[in-house]
């Protein structure tokens, strides 16, 4: 088992919608590295990355479900640790 | 008129809870026994399969409401791209050789998972991993219709697309992939779902649908990359269930860890060797390359999955797959030896190649700087040279294979470039071949099993596959006249020039 914070990581789809969900993920988590490839965004971070919902709601001007967040993923890595209402938390386990 | 109240949204963990596991049932006329009687004679031991956590809590409504929204999507950016013409915004019609690697050797895959996804959740003993399963079945038959749909546009324009479920039985480089498939279809449910759910799906689809459909956006597939990443969005629901999958199973019992350890390191190389063909189509295949097989290799799999996930796993007594370094060693080297192989057989193949040329080298020699000038280029401008003289050079003559992964004995010894490396193993009296440690572990831990294999090359010599010359293969393969061969010159070719000149009318 490390003591060093691993990355964990997202992979979101390029698009106007999401372009609301990655500025709610930035907000939340200062600590972001951001790379744009052609038709996604890839974010990474030591530790963890949580999504709340109220920060998406905020960007978007609507409500937002959690599960739309499958809308958006292409692929990530970590142990989605928590799902539940109000947030997403990625991160690994041990 | 009686006013009722608003009825309450139950959260999300109620929710899930009472449409999975609370629609379960105990058998009352048959025992568990004869309900479930295939988990086990694999050795895995599960004491409380309602200790099975699906962090997505995905319900059956919420499961179809975001499934259509995907479709909805989808098919609004195929039917755009058909009606615009999109097929003659792409980089180059070069490119959708990739395409149709993808449609032969990929997509008859999602439809054999989603066979075997049906069975497990038919046959897993918990209601959580069994619609888990069944969920995913979906998908995959999905996955095959989208895919199928997409590409049937290009089929109206370019040739080598039709025949693929006919060729993916039948042609040699096919033969890589499906016995993958059926390698995996034919062995027990819990060794099915570590080397498809965990060791494909999880440690490796990463780099087959991510960079790759990356790339077919930077080469102007709209169509190639939604369903891709629309595929890849269920994908990380399938990581999900791998990775839910191999922890509750280490959780489940001691006795279990030396098992799934075993399957790790026979899977993480399968699935690794398979993925050889996208190492090529990543580099070589696409007019417009984004993103290299070493650094997607690093990205993916050494920082990711090595860095992160493994870590983890050694919580539980597991350790990072064996014959791992061996992977990491040849990431120079992978994509530009199976590459050649393509080129070099091309003639018997259902697309076309082409030596890289002058800028597409110098991106190489960007990404390889330790291997691509000093043991690649060499190679290429000979094909070059020969070119500008009028020929083409086609490797006449059948390669040997792998045993195991089946693919034509390209690969160099690790510390050696210039050197095969070629392994062999004596059972019941013959001589088996493999092209790598990991190969000759794998066969050697099965025997019985990698005897039986169906070897493209020696099912030629044998008589079964059209007879004996090579249009009696190809006619037997369903490959016609124009789908193989060198690109320059080919009718896909003419036709991408014709479009672009206006000499060629459209959509005849």
């Amino acid at each position: 088992m490390s003591d060093t914070l691993r990355q964990v990581g997202i992979d979101i789809q390029e698009s106007e919608e999401n372009r609301g969900l990655v500025a709610a993920i930035r907000a939340d988590n200062p600590e972001l590295t951001v790379r744009h490839l052609p038709g996604l965004v890839k974010i990474q971070a030591a530790g963890q990355i949580v999504i709340n919902r109220e920060s998406v709601e905020r960007e978007l001007g609507r409500e937002w479900e959690t599960g739309e967040f499958q809308l958006a993923i292409v692929s990530f890595a970590g142990n989605l640790s928590e799902w539940d209402d109000d947030r997403i938390i990625v991160k690994w386990e041990h | 008129m009686t006013q009722t109240a608003p009825r309450r949204k139950l959260p999300l963990k109620e929710r899930y809870a009472l449409l999975t596991r609370d629609l379960d049932w105990d058998p009352s006329y048959v025992t568990k026994e004869q309900l479930f009687p295939y988990t086990n004679y694999e050795g895995i031991k599960v004491h409380d399969w309602d200790g099975w956590e699906d962090p997505f809590r995905l319900t059956v409504d919420a499961y179809y409401k975001y499934q259509a929204e995907k479709d909805k999507r989808l098919y609004a950016v195929l039917d755009g791209f058909a009606q615009s013409q999109g097929h003659l915004g792409l980089a180059d019609a070069s490119y959708l050789n990739a395409i149709k690697l993808f449609i032969q050797g990929v997509t008859p895959l999602e439809y054999a998972a989603h066979r075997h996804f049906a069975y497990l959740g038919r046959y897993l003993e918990g209601p959580a991993p069994r619609f888990a399963a069944l969920c995913q079945s979906v998908d995959e038959l999905r996955h095959c219709q989208t895919q199928i749909h997409t590409i049937s546009n290009y089929n109206k324009y370019y040739g080598g697309f039709h025949s693929w479920s006919k060729m993916h039985d039948r042609v040699w480089y096919l033969s890589v992939p499906k016995s993958l498939f059926d390698d995996a279809m034919t062995a027990g449910p819990f060794e099915f779902l570590i080397s498809i759910s965990f060791s494909f799906e999880y440690l490796l689809t990463n780099l087959l649908f991510v960079p790759f459909m990356s790339g077919a956006s930077f080469n102007g597939d709209m169509p190639t990359m939604s369903f891709g990443f629309s595929a890849q969005s269920d994908e990380s629901r399938h990581m999900t269930l791998g990775l839910e999958a191999i922890k509750f199973l280490l959780e489940q019992d001691e006795g279990n860890v030396p098992i799934i350890q075993d399957w790790i390191d026979k899977w993480f190389w399968r699935a690794y060797r398979m993925s050889a063909l996208v190492a090529g189509m990543m580099d070589y295949m696409l007019p417009k390359p984004v993103m290299s097989w070493k650094e997607a290799f690093e990205l993916y799999f050494e920082d990711q999955m090595l860095g992160g996930l493994f870590p983890d796993l050694e919580y539980y007594g597991i350790r990072p797959p064996r014959h791992v370094q061996d992977a990491i060693a040849e990431k120079d080297k992978l994509s530009h030896e199976v590459y050649k192989v393509l080129h070099n057989f091309s003639f018997a193949a259902s697309f076309t190649t082409q030596a890289p040329n002058e800028q597409h080298m110098k991106w190489l020699a960007e990404q390889y700087p330790e291997t691509f000038d000093q043991h690649y280029r060499p190679v290429w401008e000979k094909h070059h040279r020969i070119e500008a003289e009028g020929g083409r050079m086609f490797f006449q003559g059948l390669p040997q294979l792998c045993q195991v992964c089946q693919i034509p004995m390209v690969f160099t010894e690790k510390d050696d470039p210039a050197k095969t490396s070629f392994r062999s193993s004596e059972f019941r009296g013959e001589q088996f071949h493999t092209c790598s440690d990991g190969c000759q572990w794998i066969f050697e831990r099965e025997p019985e099993k990698f005897v039986q294999a169906w070897l493209p090359v020696h099912q030629i010599y044998q008589g079964n596959c059209g007879g004996p010359s090579v249009p009696e293969v190809l006619e037997w393969y369903g490959i016609q006249e124009g789908d193989n061969g060198e690109y320059k010159g080919s009718p896909d070719h003419k036709s991408w020039i014709g479009w672009h000149n206006g000499d060629v009318e459209q959509g005849v």
